[in-house]
């Protein structure tokens, strides 16, 4: 085969790029604004305060939004400080021997477990064997479980990309290893681990599998951790699923969309301030 | 007699199964500065890194023989490594300003030794920057980060940061190998002040350097003291032909 020029080789590498790019692009601008042209004409402040009527045929999405927001709050508090930790363990305070490498392969493969089987897994445990019950507890355990993984990852990442030289400078400095660690190297390491950590929100949020086996899908108003709570994914599921109402369902993705996207935004609007005051 | 510092004696440091350095004998008096001219992989970055410990990070890092500072095993068995690292402090051949302002650089250290309060912490600051001759340079900006300095501020910050963990001696890796000819006069001119009050060892690759403001230098080979004495003499009549050679370019 003729090889082709330098030039046209060039060339040819950035048409079909920029196709590849485009093309993604286009398809998730394509769902969003699908969702969104029929999701947004439903909204309101009442859609979003009061709540569901008829199982959800009329009134609004107000019980779900707050079984969310509490699971998701409930998952974040339970998975961040393990993952942190156990990132901070693996990289700072192991030399990377077998042992890391094992709990590293296994922290990797529970983040290839599909969420349904995390879903069963939290029914036997928490709901069943351990009786909380459908409960925002059981779910926010199970969805803790859930994201361990990706924040153990994106942490480690986060804390290994620091310089070797912070670490030298800190301890020739007289720091001991946990102040080094909570001074110099999580700071540096900080706009990393906080990245993992929002995504986890956006998956927790969006997380349908695994919390309708754990936290139920009552539509009441959750009053404590063991109330049953249905989830806004768990509500559009049934919604869209049990043909409730599909205007409603297209309402809650709308929702859903536009919180993932505004935690996402804000994040990295805190995080540029963030680092513009601590590295330029 | 000369007031010996640190007592070295037939110490060897392994890196995994390279050794680094090999059955090292050697003096550092107080007040002194003392040179360490040789090639690269000579083990002078290592044997800075045997005396605050720093070597103790690496892995696979293990020595023998001793090392004794005003007396003091520091490889003994109750020996406080956080101290004894207070006790020395550290610049490496990069600057490496940590991400935060420059105020916050210098503190550092006092911080983490337990100094509390603005007022002691402005004193130690100013009085840092003064030593490390960066003061009037940075006066009106101590909260711009210390990344934005040059690279030659940068060192000399480095170096400032060091004193404010009030150290005995001052352990120099290369300073002045990445700095242009005045940045590098700055940091020698600091250096020779600095001599009253601290014992100061200079690693460097630059001979020129040890023969301006050594006291005394000392030329590793391998691993190995191939001789130290007083500079003049290393430098004009040294003992071994390979000092000779090293020092006249004829490898290295």
């Amino acid at each position: 085969m003729k090889r082709m020029g330098p030039r046209l080789e060039e060339k040819a590498a950035r048409i079909g790029l920029w196709t590849l790019t485009l093309v993604t692009v286009a398809v998730l601008v394509f769902i969003i604004v699908f969702i969104l042209r029929r999701g947004l004409p439903v909204l309101s402040l009442e859609f979003l305060t009061a709540n569901p009527v008829d199982m959800g045929k009329s009134g609004g999405i107000f019980s779900t939004v707050v079984g969310t927001v509490a699971l998701t709050i409930l998952a974040i508090l339970i998975a961040a400080p393990f993952g942190v930790g156990t990132a901070i363990f693996l990289t700072e305070y192991t030399w990377g021997g077998p042992v890391t490498r094992v709990i590293r392969f296994g922290a990797e493969c529970l983040a290839g477990i599909p969420s349904i089987i995390f879903g069963l897994f939290g029914f036997i445990l928490f709901v069943t064997k351990l009786k909380f019950g459908w409960s925002i507890l059981s779910g926010g355990l199970t969805l803790a479980f859930m994201l361990l993984p990706t924040i153990i990852r994106t942490s480690e990442e986060a804390i290994k990309s620091v310089p070797p030289a912070y670490r030298q400078v800190s301890f020739s400095l007289g720091s001991t290893k946990w102040q080094t660690v909570t001074r110099v190297v999580l700071p540096s390491a900080l706009s990393g681990i906080v990245t993992g950590v929002v995504l986890s929100v956006g998956r927790s949020i969006g997380e349908t599998a695994a919390t309708i086996f754990t936290a139920g899908s009552a539509l009441r108003m959750p009053t404590s951790l063991f109330s049953s709570s249905r989830t806004m994914s768990v509500h559009f599921y049934i919604l869209a699923r049990e043909g409730i109402s599909m205007s409603k369902a297209y309402g809650t993705a709308a929702i859903l969309i536009i919180a993932i996207l505004g935690i996402n935004i804000l994040t990295y609007y805190l995080m540029n301030r963030f680092i513009r005051k601590y590295s330029s | 007699m000369t007031d010996v510092a640190i007592e070295v004696r037939g110490f060897s440091q392994y890196i995994g199964d390279v050794r680094k350095i090999h059955a090292l004998d050697l003096d550092v008096r107080r007040n002194e500065i003392l040179g360490i001219i040789g090639p690269a992989r000579s083990g002078k970055s290592t044997f800075l890194c045997a005396l605050n410990r720093l070597n103790d990070l690496v892995r696979g890092s293990r020595h023998e023989g001793t090392i004794r500072i005003d007396g003091l095993d520091i490889y003994g068995p109750d020996v406080d490594v956080v101290g004894l690292r207070r006790r020395l402090g550290m610049v490496f051949a990069t600057p490496v300003p940590l991400p935060r302002s420059i105020y916050e650089n210098v503190a550092f250290g006092a911080r983490r030794a337990g100094v509390r309060g603005m007022a002691r912490l402005d004193g130690i600051v100013r009085d840092c920057l003064e030593k490390g001759g960066l003061w009037e340079e940075v006066k009106d900006r101590l909260d711009t980060s210390g990344l934005k300095l040059s690279g030659g501020q940068q060192q000399r910050l480095c170096l400032a940061r060091i004193l404010a963990v009030a150290p005995e001696f001052i352990l120099l890796d290369e300073p002045t190998s990445g700095l242009d000819p005045i940045s590098t006069m700055k940091i020698e001119e600091s250096l020779r002040r600095l001599k009253k009050d601290y014992t100061i060892i200079l690693v460097t690759n630059n001979t020129k350097q040890a023969a301006r403001i050594a006291d005394r230098t000392a030329f590793f080979l391998s691993g190995e003291l191939v001789e130290v004495g007083p500079t003049a003499k290393i430098f004009t009549a040294p003992d071994d032909q390979r000092t000779d050679d090293y020092l006249r370019g004829r490898f290295g």
